[in-house]
């Protein structure tokens, strides 16, 4: 990725950063010759196969580098690019998440091209578009917006390419916007508030009142609602739910309006720097010192960022490094992200490696990069290793089931390492948190 | 219903809030009034202010000397930005202006990102300034409280440049006709180059000030140079006075509007902004008549 272009668009809000392409892959895209209409027995669908006809098949990647969740997308990128690595090189922890990868995916070197995003659907999918139609990407990914991860869906199943989601929390993604060519490794919002919302009930009691700090889109409504949705069982009352743009550059009317709420608890529901920013603000404004805080959606790399003020608060997230204890191939992640990088991977970054993992492990098992064949394969609903212990992806909804890590802060008295923000409290099991596939309105589309 | 406690708070906060735009717009308004271009890279300057302060003060631990650094910096890369740069473009029409300045303002971004990431940095406030004040009505944070004096003092210093020192005449003149400035003699483009350092000063001053408020981030300037412009464009371009209403304005307008539905807090800054524009086409204290 060295030889990587650089194309800057005007204004802000439009392209805002870069397009980075591996050079690699936009002359494999030019001097493909013109594919015949079928490849063996499969008929031609989306860039298949045009895109893997000769020895490489390339890969779209598109996550925020700038904006709000830049931080978060850089972590989960860092996981996509070990995840090639370590197919294209045969590694270990690929061969025991996918035992039929030797080297590369079907005898096939990944390439890749990374687009920023800046966590806007329409610079995501005019990207990602791009690397369809010029470098015939046989699957892309991205996401850390669930904004995004919703307008690529729509993009994948009508371009008939796969699309592996990275970081999305909404109800949406894998709910009412669900496609055939969708796959989501990590977990709903209603699925974190069914784990955490018990731990809340029984470390805070019952009928207590809560104030909500809510990104304004897809994301945010639905982790807010499936909040409320699950609090209310236990008595908890709504006293304000402060919806904010993505990224604001201030909180402080938002927090007046939660200081005078009289809530026992907040509820901050934003993420990247919008939940770094509004949490360093609570505490300035007094709100901690009045109210518990909870974050339902954990935000990678928040408690460093926010420099203690995550201690004591409980968070639901994908993963946690200390998980390692319990998991081998959690170790086996770790280690290897750590020599590469040189700090321990946060849940970006393992979201993004098992969901590639996962994505090769399918088109070994179908034997093509063939779409339907593939996403066939992926709706066989087996089981499968992951970083986390078995994980098996729904055939009604193509979202995966998994267990939710709930942690919470240590004190820094408490802190082993530098790394060490958090204990795991309890690792809850995804299938009894999971509603039934239809509940969000899911009707997937069409496989050819 | 209203919460009469809420309102107050809001008003306040609007205050606090206002008074920061206040400060970095008078930056933008004097470049543009002087020296007739609209800088781009003005909210790229108010987040270099914070940078540069915040490397200050991790070598010495001081935020004063921080505050010093981040507001010096920031009007050398200023100086240095007009005299390579800008002065080739002072005749030229005013959309070159617009993209080579908000270039710059992309370039700055990036490579504040590639030398310190996208993660957050922290200045904290003074210790003085630390913790929360009981203002009978309202708790709130004892910095932002210091932020409106600071604030205050840094303005009520700008006027005294601009209103009763002879480089601020010259400035003011510059403003109404730089054309008879320039045949009375007077090295104009010299005086543009002061006027350009002290404008990114000012933004430089306002980031290193406003860091303890927000974290910091390579993106801190984007939002707040929307809020600029319209912040300019309330009270007139070209006009301190102007920028320091259109300031309060815009605070009052962000933070009453949040109490009652934060999502139109920017609809109702950009209505107010149509309507000023509709009623008074040169801002609330624009000059009327200037090209």
């Amino acid at each position: 990725m060295t030889d990587n272009l650089i194309r800057r668009g005007l204004g802000r809000g439009i392209s805002r950063r870069t397009l980075l392409q591996s050079t690699a892959g936009i002359i494999g895209g030019s001097v493909l010759p013109a594919m015949p209409a079928f490849a063996g027995d499969k008929p031609a669908i989306g860039s298949y196969p045009a895109g893997v006809s000769g020895s490489t098949a390339f890969i779209g990647i598109s996550v925020p580098r700038t904006g709000t969740y830049a931080v978060q997308g850089e972590d989960e990128l860092k996981g996509y690019q070990l995840a090639i690595e370590h197919i294209n090189g045969g590694h270990d922890l690929i061969k025991k998440i996918s035992p039929k990868t030797s080297k590369g995916v079907l005898g096939k070197e990944l390439k890749f091209g990374v687009a920023d995003s800046a966590a806007k659907p329409n610079e995501a999918v005019q990207a990602q578009q791009r690397f369809i139609s010029e470098n015939k990407a046989i699957m892309i990914t991205g996401g850390t917006s669930s904004a995004v991860a919703v307008a690529l869906n729509k993009l994948a199943q009508r371009e008939h390419v796969m699309f592996v989601c990275g970081i999305s929390g909404s109800n949406d993604t894998t709910g009412k916007d669900c496609v055939r060519y969708g796959f989501r490794q990590n977990f709903f919002g209603q699925t974190a508030a069914a784990a955490i919302g018990p731990v809340m009930v029984k470390e805070f009691g019952k009928n207590k009142k809560a104030a909500y700090l809510t990104p304004d889109y897809t994301y945010g409504h639905t982790v807010t609602k499936s909040m409320q949705d699950f609090l209310a069982t236990a008595g908890w009352t709504t006293t304000t739910n402060q919806v904010a743009p993505l990224g604001a550059p201030d909180y402080s009317s938002y927090l007046l309006n939660v200081a005078n709420s009289g809530a026992d608890v907040l509820i901050n529901v934003n993420w990247g720097h919008d939940a770094v920013l509004s949490t360093q603000q609570a505490k300035q404004f007094g709100v901690l010192d009045k109210m518990k805080l909870v974050v339902p959606y954990q935000v990678p790399f928040i408690a460093r960022e926010t420099g203690g003020l995550m201690q004591g608060v409980y968070a639901a997230t994908d993963y946690w490094w200390t998980v390692e204890d319990k998991f081998p191939l959690a170790k086996m992640f770790n280690d290897a992200f750590e020599k590469k990088y040189g700090y321990k991977p946060e849940w970006g970054a393992e979201n993004a490696y098992i969901s590639f993992a996962h994505w090769a492990r399918m088109c070994e098992e179908a034997g093509s990069f063939f779409p339907p064949d593939v996403i066939r394969a992926y709706e066989k609903g087996e089981t499968l290793p992951s970083l986390v212990g078995d994980v098996h992806y729904r055939a009604e909804d193509h979202q995966c089931v998994r267990p939710v890590i709930i942690v919470k802060g240590k004190m820094q008295k408490d802190m082993k390492n530098k790394e060490d923000w958090y204990d795991v409290v309890e690792i809850v099991p995804g299938e009894g948190l999971m509603q039934k596939p239809d509940a969000f309105g899911c009707h997937l589309g069409d496989y050819t | 219903m209203i919460s009469w406690p809420n309102l107050v708070s809001q008003l306040f906060n609007g205050l606090a809030l206002g008074a920061l735009l206040a400060l970095i717009s008078s930056g933008l308004t004097i470049i543009y009034g002087t020296l007739g271009v609209l800088n781009l890279a003005h909210g790229a300057m108010f987040m270099i202010g914070g940078y540069a302060g915040f490397v200050a003060y991790q070598y010495t631990e001081s935020f004063i000397l921080a505050v010093i650094a981040g507001s010096l910096f920031v009007m050398l890369l200023g100086v240095l930005m007009e005299r390579v740069i800008i002065r080739h473009f002072y005749h030229r029409p005013h959309e070159d202006q617009l993209l080579v300045t908000f270039g710059l303002g992309i370039c700055f971004v990036e490579i504040v990102r590639l030398i310190f990431s996208s993660q957050s940095q922290v200045v904290p406030p003074p210790a003085l300034f630390q913790g929360i004040t009981n203002l009978g009505f309202m708790f709130y944070p004892t910095y932002r409280l210091a932020v409106v004096g600071i604030v205050a003092i840094a303005l009520g210093a700008l006027f005294l440049v601009l209103y009763r020192t002879r480089l601020g005449m010259i400035v003011r003149a510059g403003i109404e006709d730089s054309v008879m400035v320039d045949s009375l003699g007077i090295n104009v483009y010299r005086v543009f180059m002061v006027v350009f350092g002290i404008g990114a000063m000012a933004a430089g001053f306002a980031g290193i000030v406003n860091a303890p408020v927000v974290s910091l981030t390579p993106g801190v300037g984007d939002d707040i140079l929307v809020e600029t412009f319209v912040v300019v464009v309330i009270g007139g371009v070209g006009s301190f006075p102007g920028a320091i209403l259109g300031g309060l304005i815009a605070g009052e307008i962000i933070s009453v509007t949040s109490m009652f539905n934060p999502g139109y807090a920017y609809v109702m800054l950009f209505a107010a902004m149509t309507l000023v524009l509709v009623v008074r086409p040169h801002g609330l204290l624009g000059v009327q008549g200037r090209e």
